[in-house]
């Protein structure tokens, strides 16, 4: 396989055609903008906790992203692995995909953590793409935070 | 290779002065290189003159009294004199070197914050821009309103892509301090009128400042000629390397401006107290300038010279036009900016329906093609044209009649690799 069909996995395409969870929806916890400066890939992304602490849940994950496949299926894969999962699981689970992401190719993925998400090891080859791929995520956990501070508060 | 009226004669020899163009990239594709109006590669020639300057001429330059002193700042100020000449300016005294364009914008727009006289730029000032400039003649001006208290306005874009002059009455007034425009745009290709803008401006009173970054590696040049008070480009851009641009001005100006960076090189004399600062175009070099590049530099405008910029010129046109006929064969392929050749530079940015710019890159990039996508660091004009990003193919004196060819079948290729129908 070449590198350039190893990144555009027929999972990635089929979430950037389909994208899973899409759209902004209420009741929400805290609502970020977040923006690639070098292409211009935009993500505005809610994020629902049920409970507090750390049972705390992520109830839903809800967005508006406007990019390229990369950025746009990595986002619903996100929602789509994130949504149901405790705080404490979500946050593994984002580790795990930025090691990934940040790995240049070198890192074997584990399909029980990352499901769909392993599909994006061949984006790690190409370090341009590394941050579509990583921008809903960045969101996320931005957005993440800022509810779990504003509880502490 | 295919003929076209315009073409540069020689083109295949041509190619030859270039060892990257014989670059063979990943899975065995030739590179096909449509990125120059991001930068533009190097001639032999160019990178020649950098290694013998470095290999043999190596020294600090205009304070060593030893000969290898004086031959490097020979070389350094004779690069000074090309440029001169290739931009057809006056004086070689009103060429000043500097890391790129964006330092050349950046130290009119400081210099006319500081200065002492009428070009001083205050409250109730107004600066004139485009909707269709680079960032790098945007944000020095948004600083330089936002920091003195004058007003930033700009001209809007017609839906052709071309500067909407309904209101240059208006826009151009008594309060206009300075018009800062670009003469060649990088992401739309046109060409703007800056001579006939440059006079409305002059009889206000106003400064021209002209963004020549796309024009002076496509057109040719004649700073007097042209209108301007101020011009900037960048040397990567012409053939040359990265680390140095250029600010011409005109020497009267340059004379009233205070000095942007202090340091060694541009005082006349240092006491603990205070200073005095050397005339222009020293004045606003401070530091030990770019020497090697400058080396780089004036080999590459001399190369352009030589092949004479009228043929580059015309080489550019006969290339875009092509480029403009490919492109609209490609179904859902919609060009940002004018459609025909006339008063256009060579970047075509472009929208593929159905594939972000981003991925339209990627894939033709695993054919071995070099374009740009994203907002080509001018995202006011794509937010005009409701775009959020685009790729943009851009050609200059080396590019084939089949390197264009290769760009329409690779997006062929990038439709049905995304199942466009």
């Amino acid at each position: 396989m070449s590198a350039v069909d190893a990144m555009y996995q027929e999972i990635i395409l089929d979430h950037y055609k389909n994208p899973h969870h899409a759209g902004l929806r209420e009741p929400f916890d805290a609502e970020v903008h977040h923006v690639n400066p070098t292409c211009g890939d935009e993500v505005t992304l809610r994020v629902r906790l049920a409970g507090a602490g750390s049972d705390a849940v992520v109830e839903d994950v809800s967005y508006d992203a406007l990019g390229c496949s990369i950025s746009q299926a990595s986002t619903s894969v996100l929602a789509d692995l994130l949504i149901g999962k405790t705080v404490t699981d979500a946050l593994t689970v984002h580790e795990d995909f930025l090691t990934l992401m940040q790995g240049r190719g070198g890192v074997e993925p584990d399909e029980d953590v990352l499901e769909d998400g392993v599909a994006f090891a061949g984006v790690a080859k190409f370090p341009a793409r590394v941050k579509c791929a990583l921008l809903g995520w960045m969101a996320w956990k931005d957005a993440t935070s800022q509810v779990v501070r504003d509880e502490e508060q | 290779m295919r003929d076209l009226p315009g073409l540069l004669p020689d083109l295949e020899l041509i190619r030859k002065d270039f060892p990257i163009l014989g670059r063979v990239l990943a899975e065995g594709h030739p590179l096909v290189y449509l990125d120059s109006a991001n930068t533009s590669q190097k001639p032999q020639v160019v990178i020649d003159a950098m290694v013998d300057h470095l290999e043999r001429h190596n020294a600090n330059v205009a304070r060593a009294v030893h000969q290898l002193g004086a031959e490097s700042t020979e070389a350094f100020e004779a690069a000074r004199d090309k440029v001169a000449a290739f931009l057809h300016a006056p004086s070689r005294d009103e060429v000043v070197f500097t890391k790129n364009a964006s330092e050349a914008l950046n130290l009119v727009a400081n210099t006319m914050a500081w200065a002492r006289d009428d070009l001083q730029v205050g409250p109730g000032d107004e600066v004139l821009i485009t909707e269709m400039e680079h960032h790098s003649n945007i944000v020095p001006w948004q600083l330089l309103t936002e920091r003195t208290g004058a007003t930033l306005r700009w001209f809007g874009l017609t839906d052709d892509g071309r500067l909407d002059l309904s209101n240059l009455d208006e826009l151009i007034n008594e309060r206009t301090k300075v018009v800062s425009l670009t003469w060649v745009s990088n992401m739309l290709g046109t060409i703007n009128p800056v001579r006939a803008i440059a006079d409305k401006a002059h009889a206000v009173g106003a400064v021209v400042v002209v963004d020549a970054s796309q024009a002076v590696p496509q057109l040719p040049v004649d700073v007097v000629a042209a209108g301007a008070d101020f011009l900037a480009f960048t040397g990567h851009k012409v053939t040359g390397p990265t680390g140095i641009g250029v600010l011409w001005g005109r020497r009267e100006l340059l004379e009233r401006l205070p000095p942007f960076l202090g340091g060694g090189e541009m005082i006349r004399t240092v006491t603990m107290a205070r200073s005095t600062y050397a005339d222009p175009p020293h004045r606003f070099e401070a530091g030990t300038p770019p020497i090697v590049e400058a080396v780089g530099l004036g080999a590459a405008v001399d190369y352009l010279a030589h092949l004479g910029m009228d043929q580059v010129r015309a080489h550019e046109e006969a290339i875009t036009a092509y480029l403009l006929d490919g492109l609209a064969t490609v179904k859902g392929a919609k060009v940002i900016g004018p459609t025909t050749v006339a008063d256009r530079g060579g970047a075509v940015s472009f929208e593929l329906a159905g594939v972000h710019s981003h991925d339209v890159a990627q894939l033709l990039d695993s054919r071995g093609i070099a374009v740009r996508a994203g907002h080509h660091c001018a995202k006011p004009a794509h937010h005009r044209f409701g775009v959020q990003a685009s790729a943009r193919a851009s050609s200059y004196l080396y590019t084939t009649p089949e390197e264009i060819d290769a760009l329409v079948d690779g997006l062929e290729f990038t439709r049905s690799y995304f199942g466009v129908s």
